[in-house]
């Protein structure tokens, strides 16, 4: 990030008003970053801000209620902090926000796939084009454009839409609404057979890790989740295909209209299954009925928690 | 079941306690003909159901679901209907993702006197399961399990 110390002396500013402050630092290699809790002076010279930082800071927003939080954020993220807003689940005058304007984020399972699953990352350096990584003695260069997540190739809000404090220039962008929905299309153009068939291989490699539940931002039941829950038993321990697949039905209902496609939860997922879709899927049915998107104004209401008398959009059978 | 194997799919039915479930019990009373298809669960109100439930049912083994509510501004509780009818709409909307026939499923509203129109929906929306016939399986799905058992203790 070119702003960098820009940033870190706004975070510097702010700091003795602040509890924490989370943005990235250096993690246990150099191809990777990590969430970093900022609290003291010193930490503030750790900060780092680049390709690697993929993180969605604001899942650990609502677990800090109550506390006077600073929180570094990408167009993406911040559109989840707005929506913890506009759900009361954060309060405004708790958060301060940094924002800048994001060039994309690296997908790590794609780098793995191009260079191999090495031990030893050595050196990782970063430019607008290339990424550079050096792993047991070996020096591969990827072109960014290759290895940056889907969702950032068709990002529409690459700055941050709500922030205090904004850092450097806006990025711009030309991606549309229909952009980031192709590979949904791609997938709704199989047969029901098919998708059907699809899930049960896809859904059948989970794990039940909930590492896509615990990244996610807008997944605030935590004790009360259903996936753990006896009373009422949505789900029984078993690690059975149909009970792996209903909680990621049940993930991607629980966000609808409240979804933000940061893609944490498919980030996250060891096994790399596609859940995102299910997300995209609603995203795009809540566009259509209600024309209505997550996360853009901390005034409005999630349309699934409001009503009107007459549907414009809502067809029902006559029979 | 082996009698009626072949001429009889799962279907289960969400029915309010205060106007599908009296539009069920009115076509009864009149002794109107109804397909047998159906296993009717009497919910408080259309707003009581979670659309979870139907996509549990439909996992677990059941050829189709039927919810029915009062009509819109007929609400018992006021406005129930009026958010169970958004929730419906966007499952409706989300079930052909799951490779599931987004026609398993349907919602609708029937009031305590409308028992012709109760037997009227009954009927085309078993005909319509019964044209998709039986719905794929999960292996091992719970109704799979419990017929099973039911016919090994027999």
């Amino acid at each position: 990030m070119k702003n960098l110390e820009d940033l870190k002396e706004q975070i510097r500013k702010a700091l003795p008003e602040l509890d924490v402050v989370i943005g990235w630092t250096d993690s246990f290699d150099p191809l990777h970053a990590t969430p970093h809790f900022m609290r003291k002076e010193e930490d503030i010279d750790k900060l780092k801000v680049d390709a690697l930082c993929v993180h969605n800071l604001a899942t650990y927003l609502p677990g800090l209620k109550g506390k006077k939080v600073g929180i570094v954020v990408k167009g993406c993220d911040s559109r989840s902090v707005v929506e913890l807003l506009q759900e009361n689940l954060i309060k405004r005058e708790d958060v301060t926000i940094f924002g800048f304007g994001c060039n994309g984020v690296v997908d790590q399972t794609k780098i793995r796939s191009i260079i191999g699953d090495v031990g030893n990352i050595e050196a990782c350096e970063l430019t607008d084009k290339e990424v550079t990584v050096t792993a047991s003695g070996e020096v591969h260069k990827l072109a960014l454009d290759e290895v940056l997540s889907d969702k950032c190739k068709t990002c529409r809000y690459p700055n941050a839409v709500l922030s205090d404090h904004f850092t450097g220039e806006e990025v711009a962008t030309t991606a549309t609404f229909e952009d980031g929905y192709k590979d949904l299309e791609e997938f709704e153009a199989k047969s029901t057979e098919e998708k059907f068939a699809y899930w049960l291989g896809e859904m059948d490699r989970c794990i039940r890790c909930y590492a896509c539940r615990n990244a996610c931002p807008m997944c605030v039941c935590r004790d009360h989740c259903v996936a753990q829950s006896r009373d009422p038993h949505w789900l029984s321990q078993e690690a059975h295909v149909r009970d792996k697949w209903m909680f990621q039905v049940i993930h991607a209902y629980h966000l609808t209209g409240r979804c933000t496609e940061c893609g944490e939860c498919q980030r996250a997922c060891p096994v790399d299954i596609p859940i995102l879709l299910f997300k995209k899927k609603f995203n795009k049915e809540i566009k259509e009925v209600f024309n209505y998107e997550a996360g853009l104004d901390p005034e409005a209401t999630p349309p699934l928690l409001t009503f009107k008398n007459e549907e414009a959009k809502i067809k029902e059978r006559d029979w | 079941m082996p009698v009626l194997e072949g001429k009889e799919l799962r279907i289960v039915g969400f029915l309010c306690n205060w106007c599908s479930y009296g539009g069920a019990d009115t076509a009864g009373v009149g002794r109107f003909d109804q397909p047998t298809d159906l296993r009717i669960i009497k919910v408080p109100c259309s707003g009581r159901i979670d659309p979870l439930f139907i996509v549990k049912t439909l996992m677990s083994g059941a050829d189709g679901v039927l919810v029915s509510g009062c009509h819109p501004n007929d609400c018992h509780y006021a406005e129930g209907n009026f958010y169970a009818r958004r929730r419906l709409e966007m499952l409706k909307r989300f079930i052909p993702m799951l490779g599931i026939d987004p026609n398993r499923f349907d919602y609708t509203w029937v009031s305590a006197s409308e028992g012709q129109r109760w037997q009227e929906v009954v009927t085309k929306f078993t005909e319509q399961i019964h044209k998709l016939g039986p719905a794929q399986k999960i292996e091992g799905a719970d109704a799979e399990e419990t017929l099973k058992l039911m016919e090994a203790s027999l």
